[in-house]
């Protein structure tokens, strides 16, 4: 029997409008029992773009608020890095290779698609394999991934790195901005002196993609110690209300524990061979400077020691710049990445800043807040 | 803006920042102000229209850049209300160029001429060391005759439907994959084609068609904001009604992009009075059964256009701005 499946079999349902309202009227019922303001966090930028692509924050009760997180990769590239990745693409014979929006990231000389214009040869792929081609297709240049993103992108890095090692492949380089949730979501809870800090954060939407690598197992603190309920969440619309849906639950019954909503791909313990992959070539790094954030601990990978002639940021420590760079004055992305701030709270959002001329970094990829809500978002 | 970016040639924002800023601001005259798709001149009995195109690859399923360039301009012609005419063809090569390929392009331009009923009546060629062109430009400009005036897009008025001639994005799905080394099982193909024989049946059928522009770079978003901004009206969309192929739909899942985005070189949007949607509509599906209402006229947001989602949400239609990029994870 051949049976034939589409692709759109796969989200239809996710996106049903019957159960979208279905799952607002439960939401409404549960918010009046609870009678006070509730915030959750979705840490993940993929969330951020959902919630406002779809509209649901006009489906929530006036006291359910959406807190929009720290987890958009370009977001929270610091602008040192950024510059890292121009001087490195205006070096003779190299070819920059990147994943989609981090081309258009402003660093203090401009973002690499202005490095392009100047005569840069700068690519982007969607998958990091592709690196390999390129490379074998330039036996002359120096090939440099710029790799970025959080625990879902780091595994095709260190795939990348050892089929270059396989196939001996002489001309590939890595600089390595890898950055991973949980340390990130500590800073929101508690500062360095394990103080709590201020926020607006009940209860977290678990990250999708982050967790079908990491698995679920790595929220377990914050519910545990800080007693925020935690549901790991799909990314499609239903996906979304249904773990609003679980956390106000939660909230009802008195429970923090840590729910997985997005079952069809989340598991406990997550991809032990893709977690393999990465423990193998990475270790964490001392700490990563993020953008708005400031500096965090254990916060990132770097390539182990072993394979530092694949790393760019040693090869070409001599020019890299070290300066760090301050943002505009009057950007609040530091604020809306620890959800103490939305956008239309900062006074440059929409005038100064804008997606095809972004300040801020939170302006630029579309799983930013500011971007999606200059999107999406401009509806009262 | 200090150089360019290819984001200055997506046809969203940025393009209209350049041209508003830079050209507009030079040439300005009373006929290229207007900004329809083609000039009208000669007291409005012709139009005029010019279209330079660069493709990657040059063939691609369903044309290639030959077809395109002949499509692009008649179809700037067509949608004003004009039969396209006379055609200036130039040619700029690459040193290396394979002639059994150029071959193929010539005949793909031949066919498309024959579909408009146009001829070529004059031409430029143009040879340049390896290296300072990709492979091969070509520039159309084409002169068409009016036969239907008053198609403008600053005529909207509330309670006027919008309609969309197929099935949207193929054009931008396809280059994206071919550029992408995706390999589609599917049969999707570019939608390029020539629209003159669907205006003229819908002007035959005696439809007061208010405002027609076919949704190439930028796709439908970017000609629904144009008309909501030059008509200083609201257009209001049903999300769930505007038509996306499953292949579209799976492409930009994959790649995280709007098909309401992505270019299409042989669809075309059409504004008409509400009575006349229906049989708007019998004409469109005629030439393709995809055809669909996707939306109105109204007062609510003046100058933007609103999504209507099927669960009661709405949001605004952005124009696109910079450049198309996949998403991350």
């Amino acid at each position: 029997m051949k049976v034939s499946i589409k692709l759109s079999n796969l989200y239809d349902d996710f996106r049903n409008p019957k159960t979208i309202e279905a799952y607002a009227k439960l939401i409404e019922k549960d918010a009046k029992i609870i009678d006070r303001d509730i915030g959750i966090m979705e840490v993940c930028g993929g969330h951020t773009h959902t919630i406002m692509k779809y509209g649901l924050p006009q489906l929530m009760p006036k006291n359910i608020h959406f807190v929009h997180g720290p987890g958009c990769p370009v977001c929270i590239m610091p602008k040192e890095r950024i510059d890292h990745a121009y001087t490195l693409a205006m070096q003779p014979d190299v070819i920059l290779v990147t994943l989609g929006d981090m081309i258009k990231v402003p660093g203090s000389n401009g973002s690499l698609q202005d490095a392009r214009a100047n005569g840069a040869d700068v690519r982007f792929v969607y998958s990091p394999m592709d690196v390999l081609e390129i490379a074998k297709a330039n036996p002359t240049k120096k090939v440099i991934f710029f790799a970025i993103g959080f625990e879902t992108t780091t595994p095709m890095t260190a795939a990348l790195l050892e089929s270059v090692i396989k196939q001996k492949i002489d001309n590939v380089l890595f600089h390595i901005n890898h950055v991973t949730v949980p340390e990130v979501m500590t800073t929101l809870m508690i500062d360095g002196e394990n103080r709590p800090v201020e926020n607006k954060i009940d209860a977290f939407l678990g990250p999708s993609h982050v967790s079908v690598i990491a698995g679920s197992a790595i929220y377990e603190p914050f519910a545990s110690i800080y007693k925020r309920p935690v549901v790991v969440s799909g990314f499609e619309p239903v996906d979304v209300m249904q773990s609003i849906h679980m956390i106000l639950r939660q909230i009802i019954e008195g429970r923090s524990e840590v729910e997985v909503e997005y079952k069809r791909a989340v598991s406990k313990n997550g991809n032990e061979k893709a977690q393999g992959l990465i423990e193998k070539y990475f270790e964490k790094a001392p700490f990563f400077s993020w953008r708005g954030l400031g500096k965090v601990e254990k916060s990132s990978w770097k390539l182990r020691d072993e394979f530092s002639m694949y790393d760019a940021e040693k090869i070409y420590s001599e020019i890299l710049p070290t300066k760090e760079c301050q943002d505009h004055k009057l950007c609040r992305c530091g604020d809306i990445l620890k959800g103490l701030a939305t956008p239309p709270d900062c006074t440059i959002f929409g005038t100064l800043c804008k997606p095809s001329n972004p300040t801020g970094s939170c302006m630029v990829s579309s799983e930013g807040a500011c971007a999606a809500y200059y999107k999406y978002g401009n509806i009262k | 803006m200090k150089t360019i970016t290819l984001a200055h040639g997506n046809g969203g924002y940025e393009s209209k920042e350049l041209v508003e800023k830079l050209f507009y601001s030079s040439f300005s005259n009373s006929i290229l102000n207007n900004s329809e798709d083609a000039a009208l001149i000669e007291d409005g009995k012709l139009a005029f229209t010019t279209d330079s195109f660069t493709v990657s690859p040059l063939s691609f399923a369903g044309g290639n850049i030959g077809k395109l360039a002949v499509c692009g301009t008649c179809n700037d012609l067509a949608m004003m209300g004009a039969k396209p005419k006379y055609l200036s063809v130039a040619f700029m090569i690459e040193e290396g160029f394979s002639i059994d390929e150029l071959k193929n392009i010539i005949k793909s331009m031949h066919d498309e001429l024959i579909k408009n009923d146009a001829m070529v009546v004059c031409g430029d060629t143009k040879v340049v060391p390896k290296g300072n062109v990709d492979k091969l430009f070509i520039n159309t400009t084409g002169i068409g005759e009016i036969y239907y005036s008053g198609i403008s897009a600053s005529h909207l008025k509330e309670g006027m439907a919008i309609l969309v001639s197929r099935d949207i994005g193929a054009h931008g799905a396809v280059i994206f994959a071919a550029r992408e080394g995706m390999a589609l099982s599917s049969e999707l193909k570019t939608d390029c084609a020539s629209l003159y024989p669907q205006v003229k049946a819908l002007v035959d059928a005696s439809i007061p068609i208010v405002a027609m522009r076919d949704a190439t770079r930028g796709g439908l978003a970017a000609v629904l904001n144009e008309w909501a901004v030059s008509s200083g009206v609201a257009i209001e969309i049903d999300e769930a009604s505007i038509p996306i192929s499953d292949e579209v739909k799976g492409i930009c899942e994959l790649l995280g992009f709007e098909a309401t985005a992505l270019a299409n070189e042989g669809t075309f949007v059409v504004a008409v009075p509400a009575t006349e949607t229906k049989k708007t509509l019998e004409i469109l599906k005629q030439t393709n059964e995809n055809a669909a209402i996707i939306g109105m006229v109204s007062s609510t947001y003046k100058g933007k256009v609103v999504l209507k989602s099927a669960w009661g949400t709405q949001r605004f239609l952005e124009l696109p701005t910079g450049e198309l990029l996949p998403r991350i994870c």
